[in-house]
């Protein structure tokens, strides 16, 4: 039983999770044209679009990459971002064993 | 009738509600600090302007878990008449209470300024004395109030007459010129399918005395004390 326990505890970890945030696509966003025209205005005639955003890094300790992706994705849903507007994406990295 | 007025950290229309329901309205208005955790004894709720938490993250998005939160909520699922104006607004958004989500002016400039709003619906208990079509005059004060939802959600809410107030100009035509953070639909005021919960960007509670420029803000505040008393269900 002790045997179980410690294997368990022994995949236990933290990872950072990174999150970007930004206005969904069909959400008009001047900030991100601001800065285009900043861009352009600089001689970057070159410059397409721009989408500002934010990014968060949460740090937090999980039993898989599984489960924090799921933890982090519940984050997003209920407090990290607002659905109506917003959309994001998780980058994850495993960071030392505990 | 007793107004409750919630106050955040870093709410600061906590005091022009206070002030326009004891002064404008001669009607009782009682603070409740967000660690509380009831709104017995109210009639109505005003969930006032500011910053609250900073507006860290999103505006309202932090003040939605504040521990007053689960009583508006059931006051407003109870068919409490529930006013968020500006910040509060965004507040009820964040919390689901309202519909949509309000986001960086179009011009990226904080705007304030008195502007005209045009009443679109008169069944909330706050536009209840107002026809359709009357205009109003109210100040803004905000950095993040472009109304948004998607195109389909619009439709939805226009169909359940959930649209409460549009900008407009003094006669109340509606058009780009006059919409002052570029929200959809020129929207600058909803309510919850039922009508009882409301939100609007401009300020009501800032126009309750002539010499303070402009009066009109009492007709939306004190209507719902006349309907509840006129229902017989005002409880104070």
């Amino acid at each position: 039983m002790s045997a179980n326990i410690d294997a368990i505890s022994a995949v236990r970890r933290s990872y950072l999770a990174e999150v970007f945030v930004s206005l969904k696509s069909a959400v008009n966003d001047p900030e991100g044209l601001a800065i285009r025209d900043g861009l352009r205005s600089l001689g970057y005639a070159q410059v397409e679009a721009v989408r500002a955003g934010k990014y968060l890094r949460v740090t937090l300790d999980a039993e898989s990459t599984d489960d924090a992706h799921s933890q982090v994705a519940a984050m997003c849903e209920q407090l990290l971002t607002n659905p109506v507007m917003e959309s994001y994406h998780v980058a994850l990295t495993p960071l030392s064993d505990h | 009738m007793r107004y409750g007025v919630i106050i955040f950290p870093g709410s600061n229309g906590d005091h022009d509600a206070l002030k326009a329901v004891e002064l404008g309205l001669g009607e009782e208005a009682v603070a409740i600090w967000h660690k509380e955790t009831t709104v017995e004894g109210c009639d109505a709720l005003l969930i006032p302007g500011g910053f609250s938490y900073g507006d860290y993250l999103r505006a309202g998005a932090i003040a939605r878990f504040s521990p007053i939160m689960d009583a508006v909520t059931e006051f407003a699922n109870a068919g409490g008449p529930v006013l968020g104006i500006c910040n509060g607004f965004q507040i009820l958004t964040e919390a689901q209470l309202l519909p949509g989500a309000l986001l960086r002016n179009g011009s990226l400039s904080f705007v304030c300024d008195w502007i005209n709003v045009r009443v679109e619906s008169d069944r909330t208990p706050f536009t209840a004395e107002l026809d359709p079509g009357t205009v109003l005059r109210l100040p803004i004060a905000h950095g993040q109030g472009r109304y948004f939802v998607t195109e389909d959600q619009l439709s939805e809410l226009e169909a359940n007459d959930q649209v409460v107030f549009r900008y407009a100009d003094a006669r109340g035509e509606v058009h780009d010129d006059h919409n002052p953070n570029a929200s959809v639909g020129h929207i600058a005021g909803v309510c919850n399918e039922r009508g009882n919960v409301v939100g609007l960007m401009p300020h009501p509670e800032r126009a309750y005395d002539a010499t303070i420029g402009g009066d009109e803000g009492l007709q939306l505040l004190g209507a719902v004390a006349r309907q509840l008393t006129t229902a017989g269900t005002v409880r104070a």
